[in-house]
């Protein structure tokens, strides 16, 4: 270990970490406020690059198709409890948002798909699919049972990233992935080498995170998510609808995950299922803050991405072992600090 | 003769195995202060929920001014139809401010309706809650809670309010306070459905009464009527002698 | 015998006779059915029955597997000796990891068998001496003296009688004092623990049990492939082996064996047939199973099993009533029961019980009433353990309780009913009142499992049936409990309550939300009960009720107390008056 490496080391950590901190503060928002942890965010993530590439190859990506799919399913539900209830409540929303906006996505992506399109436009259609999906998933998987236990949530989490990663398979195939990084800058600041990449993801990381931030303080909508995490019925009796809300956070999050998926895509070899395990170590950083501590969370993260690069370097094949191995006591002094609810929480 | 507000006929609301609201029949008119009393466990809460959306329920219940209200707890709100519950549900870790604010939230947007026109009528009625706007909802102290749980459902200028149990929990003084404050609200063009325990007090505001006992109705009429009724003593109190 | 019984017993003929009928392919498709019906079998009964879920179990199957393939490989041993191997190999990490992770409540539970399912299958996917990716291969097979057991062929008589001990362990292990008690778990563990159970012990015990099954399905694997790889046990696997126990239905064991069944050959089914159609790189299999999942999060949360249990109606046993063999709790002659002093109880900064003092003789019923937020349930919480006051002290039958945990003060002769009743629904009204019974009737659990012990079990249930008969429930004791009205689910508890046999009975508003009648019925079981010599303390609402019932009240406001007396005298006080009417 000499200091180069250690440099090395030292930026390699920093800009995982930018990108777990990034997640893990996208899963504590979701989390306060719908109650889900959003497993098939890793799914999300990968789907931006890989749909940039098909783009780029004059192809309209398989998320659109599914965007389209989930958007008629979406709407048909809401159709159905239009019916039930003998009322139009509520139809402008479902026009709109499952068939109007899926059928601009798909007009967008389409028109993307043509050669001599510029990269900034193929780059935008690439995020519009998989940021889309978001509001729609909810509303097909999670909204019916929005009451139930957290556990139920978790299992519908954990089916939707089954089912997602298998879409994921069948739309982008089994082989891997790198988009080329920038090329330009290259310096040091003491120890540790800059180049634009790293500049780059810190830099995203640091806007988005402040953009989350005035979101939240500064704006209605954003106060509207945070009450409806503190008291999701305090917000019903205010007129915010929790629904609605949940949605608004899931798309959110859908926008730092697809982000994040560009950012790293030039760092390492992505896979249809990479997506799960990045998603798994930015959670890692999200339980350490409780699921709900923002600051923890994103200490966390980082620690565990500096715990991550330095095993890389030290036991490359323990690597995951020590990373997830060390979740348990995360988990145990998290449980120990945040004492048992008292709802009951089974799983029918 | 003036608009009602709501209609409830035979209301009954299940809670698991049992039956905590049987029957109930009610209704509140524009420019009234209507009180439901009762024991502890009589049902007060379970009813007022339910007439709020938040319970399933079965019978009948009509807003006539507003007919689309009827159909989700949004909808009530939309509507002018807003409940401060039993147990407040105030956004703690948010300023005084912010709970004010998202108060109106279902008006956002509404031509003719100013969010500041809005702080203003509510910081008059509670001078209290503008000295603390910038303090965090669970550094208040409980009469100050129950302010701005009051003064949140206001800022959406509401036709209608629930209020459930307001002077829970408040010594005397501010009970006294609070119900003064309520009775000011019929000025403001704002008719109350007020549950209470504490029976003589609601029954010193209110126009009209319900009492419930164990979620039937025991007993209804103008307000001076039942507090003079010995009928309603027993009620709370259960001194019937022989029978 | 019942259509279930006479459905297993064809089943199990259909299933022996396999070999001679089905060809290499069939037999291994339900070889591997049937290791991963032992496995869903594990999980129903950490899941369903006991609530917690699970995606580890793939990692302990994995432990099983690798252990005794390690032990085979590298020792000149018989290979069945590394039976015992893999079980202790999957029961201990087991016990470890779960004395860890299962103080933690549900979610972050569930995370942390995520976490060290992922870490057990990179650990074996890391070390040289298991073979790293490539795995472990030439695995010396079984053998029965010159018979040699190899491949699916071989093994598939061990396979299935090692399913069948399972399937034959868990039914004994739900049919016992034992299974009663942990079906109550996912009502709350204030259910056993106010009968006087360990509840963080008996969540160990099944949790070991559940990993050990598992372990036993991999050595099973192992034997019958002769050849290992990490990518057997990962994480997507355990998150099928969790899909597969919830689409049989996840609280019974024969929904273990529908769910690996049908997950088995519907994924069969997929991957092969319908793959040709849409051609390579199609997972049909694992969109299926999501959607499938999501599906039944939203309409079916109990699986298939709902659906057949509808055929299999199961024998409901009828028992006549017997006296306790032991009474460990004689009733004291008069004296002291209870005594509370100076209790003191802060919730960061509010004052809930403020220096609150009162004695419960023996022999009476005592009444506890006053308004609404007064903070009679945190008196009675105070008192039953469930929290420690600020300070002050309690005093149960002379002895210091004010830091017992509340299972100790439960076993000293303390029993409870709740505000809102927690029973299991889905056992019998006799079965619910035997959880009472629990800490009397405890055998081994080695006797358990082999169903050694019918005669504490005859015990265990005539002495329920005393207990129905003393509250007037004995003919409705072969019903669920379920089918009860609030009243007699009410007076059930307090039969539960009975059956650990108290001195002093906590009654937490008994009466609310019933009929006069059944208000009639339940102050008429507390006044025999006191003929009887029972204690009683109650929390209560209805003046009515508690005139009919309490020799003495007394009357909370704000934390304290305001006045006792006899009812007659608190009705008539003043102040007593101004706390329930209020004052204008």
């Amino acid at each position: 270990m000499n200091f180069l490496i250690f440099g090395f080391l030292i930026q390699n950590a920093l800009t995982t970490g930018a990108i777990y901190v990034l997640i893990s503060l996208t899963l504590v928002s979701v989390a306060t406020v719908t109650r889900i942890i959003y497993v098939p965010i890793g799914e999300i993530m990968v789907f931006a690059p890989f749909g940039l590439s098909v783009l780029m190859g004059g192809q309209v990506p398989g998320t659109v198709w599914l965007l389209m799919m989930l958007g008629g399913l979406a709407f048909l539900q809401d159709f159905w409890q239009m019916f039930q209830a003998r009322s139009r409540h509520g139809w402008r929303k479902a026009v709109l948002l499952y068939l109007v906006m899926p059928a601009l996505v798909a007009g967008f992506s389409w028109a993307s798909a043509k050669p001599n399109v510029p990269f900034a436009i193929q780059l935008l259609a690439a995020c519009a699919a998989p940021v889309a999906l978001n509001p729609v998933l909810f509303r097909v998987a999670f909204q019916p049972i929005a009451s139930a236990t957290r556990l139920v949530l978790l299992i519908a989490a954990i089916a939707l990233h089954f089912a997602l990663a298998g879409a994921g398979l069948y739309m982008f195939g089994p082989d891997g992935l790198r988009t080329p990084g920038l090329n330009g800058v290259a310096f040091r600041i003491g120890l540790i080498p800059i180049n634009d990449q790293f500049l780059l993801i810190l830099g995203a990381c640091l806007a988005l995170i402040t953009g989350m931030y005035l979101f939240f303080e500064y704006t209605m909508y954003g106060k509207a998510l945070r009450a409806t995490a503190i008291h999701r019925r305090g917000a019903r009796l205010v007129g915010i609808d929790p629904d609605s809300a949940s949605q608004v956070i899931f798309t959110i999050a859908g926008v730092v995950a697809v982000i994040s998926g560009l950012l790293i895509g030039p760092l390492t070899t992505l896979f249809y299922d990479s997506g799960f395990l990045l998603g798994l170590k930015g959670f890692a950083g999200a339980i350490l803050g409780g699921l709900a501590d923002y600051p923890m969370a994103a200490l966390g993260a980082l620690a565990l991405a500096g715990l991550e690069s330095f095993s890389a370097f030290y036991a490359s094949e323990y690597k995951d072992v020590i990373v997830f191995a060390l979740l348990i006591p995360i988990l145990l002094y998290r449980s120990w600090r945040q004492p048992a609810q008292l709802e009951e929480e089974h799983f029918e | 003769m003036s608009a009602m507000l709501l209609e409830a006929a035979d209301i009954h609301v299940s809670y698991g195995r049992s039956e905590a609201v049987r029957g109930v029949s009610l209704k509140i008119a524009e420019g009234q202060i209507v009180t439901v009393i009762g024991a502890n466990g009589a049902g007060k809460t379970t009813l007022l929920n339910a007439l709020m959306g938040l319970l399933p329920f079965t019978g009948t219940l009509k807003f006539p001014q507003t007919p689309g209200a009827g159909l989700s707890v949004i909808a009530r709100v939309e509507a002018g139809i807003c409940l401060v519950p039993e147990t407040r549900d105030l956004f703690g870790t948010m300023s005084v401010e912010d709970n004010l604010r998202l108060g109106a939230f279902c008006r956002r947007g509404q031509r003719g309706f100013s969010t500041g026109e809005m702080f203003a009528e509510v910081y008059a009625l509670f001078p209290r809650l503008q000295e603390r706007r910038r303090q965090n909802a669970n550094t208040l102290s409980g009469g100050e809670r129950q302010m701005l749980a009051l003064g949140r459902a206001l800022m959406s200028r509401p036709k209608l309010l629930l209020l459930d149990e307001p002077s829970l929990g408040l010594a005397p003084v501010l009970v006294k306070e609070i119900l003064a404050r309520i009775v000011e609200l019929r000025g403001l063009g704002v008719s109350v459905l007020l549950v209470e325990q504490n029976a003589r007090a609601a029954l010193a505001i209110a126009d009209y009464a319900y009492v419930l006992e164990t979620g039937v109705l025991a007993m209804e009429g103008p307000a001076e009527s039942v507090a003079g009724d010995a009928r309603m003593v027993e009620s709370y109190l259960g001194a019937v002698a022989g029978s | 015998m019942s259509k279930g019984r006479i459905a297993a017993l064809l089943a199990l003929a259909a299933c022996a006779l396999a070999p001679a009928y089905l060809g290499g392919y069939s037999l291994s498709v339900l070889d591997n059915i049937m290791t991963s019906a032992i496995i869903a079998i594990g999980l129903v009964l950490l899941t369903g029955i006991i609530g917690m879920v699970s995606l580890g179990q793939a990692a302990f199957a994995g432990l099983g597997a690798y252990a005794s393939a390690y032990v085979a490989l590298n020792f000149n041993i018989n290979p069945w000796l590394t039976l015992p191997v893999a079980l202790l190999a999957a029961a201990v990490p087991a016990a470890l990891i779960g004395a860890l992770t299962l103080r933690m409540s549900g979610q972050f539970l569930v995370l942390a068998t995520l976490a060290w399912g992922i870490s057990i299958f990179y650990l074996a996917g890391a070390l040289p001496m298991f073979g790293g990716q490539n795995g472990l291969s030439g695995i010396p097979p079984l053998a029965v003296g010159p018979l040699v057991l190899a491949t699916d062929r071989g093994m598939y008589p061990i396979t299935l009688a090692g399913l069948a001990a399972v399937v034959w362990m868990s039914l004994n292990l739900l049919d016992s004092n034992f299974g009663r008690m942990i079906r109550t778990i996912r009502y709350g563990a204030a259910i056993g623990e106010s009968a006087g159970a360990n509840i963080f012990l008996l969540r160990l015990t099944v949790f070991t049990i559940a990993a050990t099954f598992a372990g036993f399905a991999g050595w099973l694997y192992t034997f019958t492939l002769q050849f290992l790889d990490p990518g057997a046990f990962s994480l997507d696997n355990g998150i099928q082996y969790l899909f597969m126990a919830v689409i049989g239905g996840v609280s019974n064991i024969w929904g273990g064996l529908i769910g690996a069944a049908a997950y088995s050959l519907a994924d069969r089914f997929l991957s092969g047939y319908l793959q040709q159609f849409f051609g390579q790189s199609f997972n049909v299999s694992a969109i299926f199973f999501g959607v499938v999942m999501l599906i039944l999060m939203q309409t079916a949360r109990g699986g298939l099993w709902p659906f057949i249990a509808n055929f299999v109606a199961p024998a409901r046993r009828e028992v006549a009533p017997l006296a306790p063999i032991e009474l460990p709790h004689a009733p004291p002659a008069g004296g002291r029961v209870l005594q509370v002093a100076n209790a003191v109880k802060k919730f960061q900064g509010l004052v809930a019980v403020n220096d609150l003092s009162f004695e419960v003789e023996a022999g009476e019923i005592l009444a506890l009433i006053g308004p609404n937020g007064a903070g009679k349930s945190t008196i009675f919480n105070l008192i039953t353990g469930l929290l420690k006051s600020t300070s002050g002290n309690i005093h149960f039958l002379g002895r210091d309780i004010t830091a017992q945990r509340s299972r100790e003060i439960a076993r000293m002769g303390l029993g409870r009913t709740f505000q809102h009743v927690r029973l299991v629904p889905t056992m019998t009204v006799l079965e619910n009142v035997a959880v009472g019974g629990y800490v009397r009737h405890r055998v081994p659990l080695w006797k358990t499992l082999l169903r050694l012990n019918r005669d504490g079990e005859r015990r265990a249930l005539t002495e329920a049936a005393y207990q129905l008969e003393r509250v007037g429930l004995l003919l409705r004791q072969a019903e669920l409990a379920a089918n009860l009205s609030l009243g007699e689910q009410r007076i059930l508890e307090i039969a539960r309550a009975l059956n650990g046999n108290p001195v002093l009975l906590l009654l937490d508003e008994p009466a609310a939300g019933l009929r006069f009648n059944e208000k009639q019925q339940l102050a008429g079981l507390l006044i025999a009960l006191r003929e009887e010599g029972m204690t009683v303390l109650l929390v209560e609402h209805d003046m009515a009720f508690i005139r009919q019932v309490a020799d003495r009240v007394v009357v909370v406001q704000y934390g304290e107390k305001l006045t006792q007396g006899s009812v007659a005298d608190i009705q008539r006080n003043q102040a007593v008056r101004e706390a329930y009417l209020g004052v204008d």
